[in-house]
């Protein structure tokens, strides 16, 4: 099939809406990582065995289709009936019949599998009631989970390509510019930068070839949007890359994606191939004279190929060191050449600004950062998963409406934003209107959009330890301040929770973090002591408690914790005893059992185990 | 250890012979034999004509690599953020015990292999462990004895 004009491309359009309607019903079994993990792979597969067997009235196995991430992970896995919007959560092999038999065959719901609204504790049927996603705005979102996972004629019966087609034949490439720009699109992957004005700078430099990269190198912890778009939604990257390069004159582009996502280097391989077929990838597209391939790019699990200029030594096959940017890359980048890199999510808002306007994206969310956000919800938080609502949503609307509060009920404490570079934020910022500049005024940053909520179990100088842990790993080694800051930064924040630090060790750290801010080269040194920072601003006292009274508030600091057994709630189940790798626990079954303070290591496995809250940390 | 490295052809021969190919080839032999074996970085570098010292940098600076054999069972444990705060590090640490060697480390009968990964975007199914590509999501302390098994 090879689409030569935006004619025939309306045509095919025609024919690809008809197919998706020929079954008036559609089941929606989400495979995006959550459910996956959750086993909704087998849950898939016995849809389709199922369906396979039987008839079934203006229905077939075409119209079950395996989607992208819905975004209520913690409810995984997940099927949708559609247009009914009926929402199963928690489905199982065993319920597959059921669900074929009542609500396929029939109009039928079955009430078991329904989600319960927390509050009310009613039984809610739609989606789009459930407080999840009614808060929700979905853009870079858009199609995933409406269609299956990267199906070019489904992407196209959702309008697209239309934004390509239209740009390829109705605009100039400053005109796209110029829309980009009106719309105030900055870039998704953290910094925030103008993409409008980023494109401009690399359109008008006379030296050639242009090249066009998406960083889909997602590699703050406790973040997978992108993940998720280029898993569930390739297409709409494609073809934001590809009126990007239609804008700069770029005729050869990049997808750099992590190893660690090896579904998403499959989908947007995939889906990059489906785009040559049809002649939206290669020579002379929609006949419009211009030409651009893309090629896929594997990352090799370095944390620093996030950043732009050591991610364009990766693609050319090198190590992945950053370089000092004096000039920028959208001077001199890949292969030394004018290079425009955007993350992943800023790609997939493209060629909605193209369609609807850029005035109308501008519309959306808060001056200075326009348009919507998605974010993975995670953490201590009830309905974790992947949202999007607009810029200037405040914390709590995000933590508590959206995420329905803190698992267990217990208090909030923190919420962690922006990954390792980023930052925690307590309680008092919860009313913070979200957008790049407000959350870097409040010493944390936006970053990819990481959100993992904290609770009173959490303890802050462990959250410093560990993130100052990953950057000393991860740090590339070229410039001293960071390398050996962050490791100095790191053995202070270890000694502290291990009650070995003093006041002045405080001191040491906060001259520390300002000079590797100042030594260091790129991103990730310069923003690495973050973790550090904005929790001794908020959390000084839990840091004091640590330093002075040798005590983990939290209960997490290994050396400063002991585990005890209370007397009046153990049953002897033996759980404990059996998990104990140190043989630390003693006791008989249905007896009280015992912990050997001399030979626990404090691990905590026992507090994992016990049903019965008959353990005690203090 | 004795390698068949007639694949090591078939792998030079799906990318163009240049520097920028190098860590693809080097994912490709990894793949192949779980670990980049001694001689096939020295084919690597003499096809692609590239330093035998840039390769052995370029492999051991990308995490994804390894220069010693890994088990048949490759357990990752997740210790993005969200895992780190629900516990990962107790199940790493009693998969270490039940195992006896440490992250990053395989077994004497090259049986297991355990490595840390950071973060694996599955956070909402954390703790999360990854047993040779197949995802367990919210894995308990209790299931480490599974897993080693």
């Amino acid at each position: 099939m090879m689409i030569k004009t935006a004619q025939q491309l309306e045509k095919l359009r025609k024919e690809c809406i008809a197919e998706t309607d020929k079954y008036p019903k559609k089941v929606m079994v989400c495979c995006g990582p959550g459910c996956l993990a959750n086993g909704a792979q087998k849950v898939s597969d016995e849809f389709k065995k199922q369906l396979k067997k039987k008839r079934i009235k203006g229905f077939s196995v075409e119209a079950m289709k395996e989607t992208g991430c819905h975004g209520f992970c913690e409810m995984g896995p997940l099927v949708v009936i559609e247009p009914d919007q009926t929402f199963y959560t928690k489905v199982k092999i065993g319920d597959v019949e059921e669900i074929i038999e009542e609500s396929i065959r029939k109009e039928n719901v079955i009430e078991r599998l329904l989600y319960t609204d927390p509050n009310t504790d009613k039984k809610i049927e739609k989606y789009s009631d459930i407080d999840f996603y009614a808060k929700q705005e979905r853009i870079a979102l858009r199609n995933i989970g409406h269609m299956n996972q990267c199906d070019i004629r489904e992407y196209i019966a959702l309008d697209g390509y239309k934004a390509l087609a239209k740009s390829l034949t109705k605009m100039k490439p400053d005109d796209v510019i110029e829309e980009v720009k009106k719309s105030g699109l900055r870039g998704r992957g953290g910094a925030g930068f103008p993409t409008g004005r980023k494109w401009a700078q690399c359109a008008k430099i006379d030296d050639w070839p242009h090249y066009v990269i998406c960083n889909g190198d997602e590699g703050d912890p406790g973040a997978f949007m992108d993940r998720a778009i280029m898993e569930g939604d390739p297409h709409s990257v494609i073809e934001g890359m590809i009126i990007a390069a239609y804008a700069v004159g770029a005729h050869e582009g990049y997808v750099y994606v992590r190893e660690e996502y090896p579904l998403a280097v499959v989908n947007i391989q995939k889906a990059i191939d489906q785009a040559r077929e049809y002649g939206l990838l290669g020579a002379n597209i929609l006949k419009s004279g211009f030409d651009f391939d893309i090629k896929v790019s594997r990352g090799g699990g370095a944390f620093v190929c996030g950043e732009s200029s050591a991610l364009m030594k990766s693609v050319a096959g090198e190590v992945g060191e950053p370089r000092a940017k004096y000039i920028r890359s959208v001077v001199k980048g890949l292969f030394d050449k004018p290079t425009v890199l955007n993350n992943v999510e800023s790609f997939a808002n493209v060629p909605v600004i193209i369609s609807k306007g850029g005035k109308w994206f501008a519309g959306i969310g808060t001056p200075k950062s326009t348009g919507t956000k998605a974010f993975s919800l995670v953490g201590k938080v009830r309905n974790g998963g992947l949202i999007e609502v607009p810029m200037g949503t405040t914390l709590r609307e995000i933590i508590y409406d959206i995420g329905g509060g803190i698992l267990d009920n217990r208090p909030f404490k923190a919420v962690q934003t922006g990954g390792p570079s980023g930052g925690c934020l307590p309680d008092s910022k919860l009313d913070l209107e979200v957008d790049f500049d407000t959350l870097t005024e409040a010493g944390s940053m936006m970053g990819s959009g990481g959100m993992i909520v904290m609770d009173d179990h959490t303890c802050v100088v462990d959250v410093a330890k560990y993130f100052l842990s990953f950057l000393v790993d991860e740090s590339c080694g070229k410039c001293v301040p960071c390398r050996e800051g962050l490791y100095q930064l790191h053995a202070l924040a270890v000694a502290i929770s291990e009650g070995r630090a003093t006041e002045e060790d405080l001191d040491k750290m906060e001259q520390l973090s300002e000079m590797i801010v100042i030594g260091s080269l790129c991103g990730l040194g310069k923003s690495g002591p973050n973790p550090f920072l904005s929790t001794i601003r908020y959390f000084r006292e839990e840091y004091l408690a640590h330093i002075r009274d040798k005590k983990c508030p939290a209960g997490v600091c290994r050396e400063l914790i002991r585990y005890d057994i209370m007397a009046d709630k153990c049953d002897g189940c033996m759980a404990c005893l059996s998990v104990c790798a140190q043989h630390a626990i003693t006791g008989k079954k249905g007896e009280l059992h015992i912990i050997n303070q001399d030979k626990c290591d404090k691990c905590g496995a026992c507090y994992a185990v016990c049903t019965r809250d008959a353990i005690e940390i203090t | 250890m004795k390698h068949d490295f007639s694949k090591l052809q078939e792998i030079f021969d799906k990318y163009p012979k240049t520097p920028q190919s190098l860590i693809s080839v080097l994912q490709d032999i990894h793949k192949e034999y779980r670990y980049l074996p001694c001689h096939a970085l020295e084919e690597t570098a003499r096809v692609l004509d590239v330093p035998l010292s840039k390769v052995f940098s370029v492999s051991t600076f990308y995490n994804a690599f390894s220069l010693t054999p890994r088990g048949e069972r490759v357990i990752r444990v997740c210790t993005g953020t969200t895992c780190h705060i629900r516990g990962a590090n107790q199940i790493l640490h009693q998969l270490e015990e039940l195992l006896n060697i440490k992250a990053g480390e395989t077994t004497e009968d090259l049986k297991f292999t355990i490595e840390v990964v950071a973060c694996v975007g599955a956070c909402s199914m954390a703790p999360v462990v990854i047993v040779n590509d197949e995802f367990r999501g919210g894995v308990k302390v209790s299931d480490a004895k599974r897993l080693t098994k």
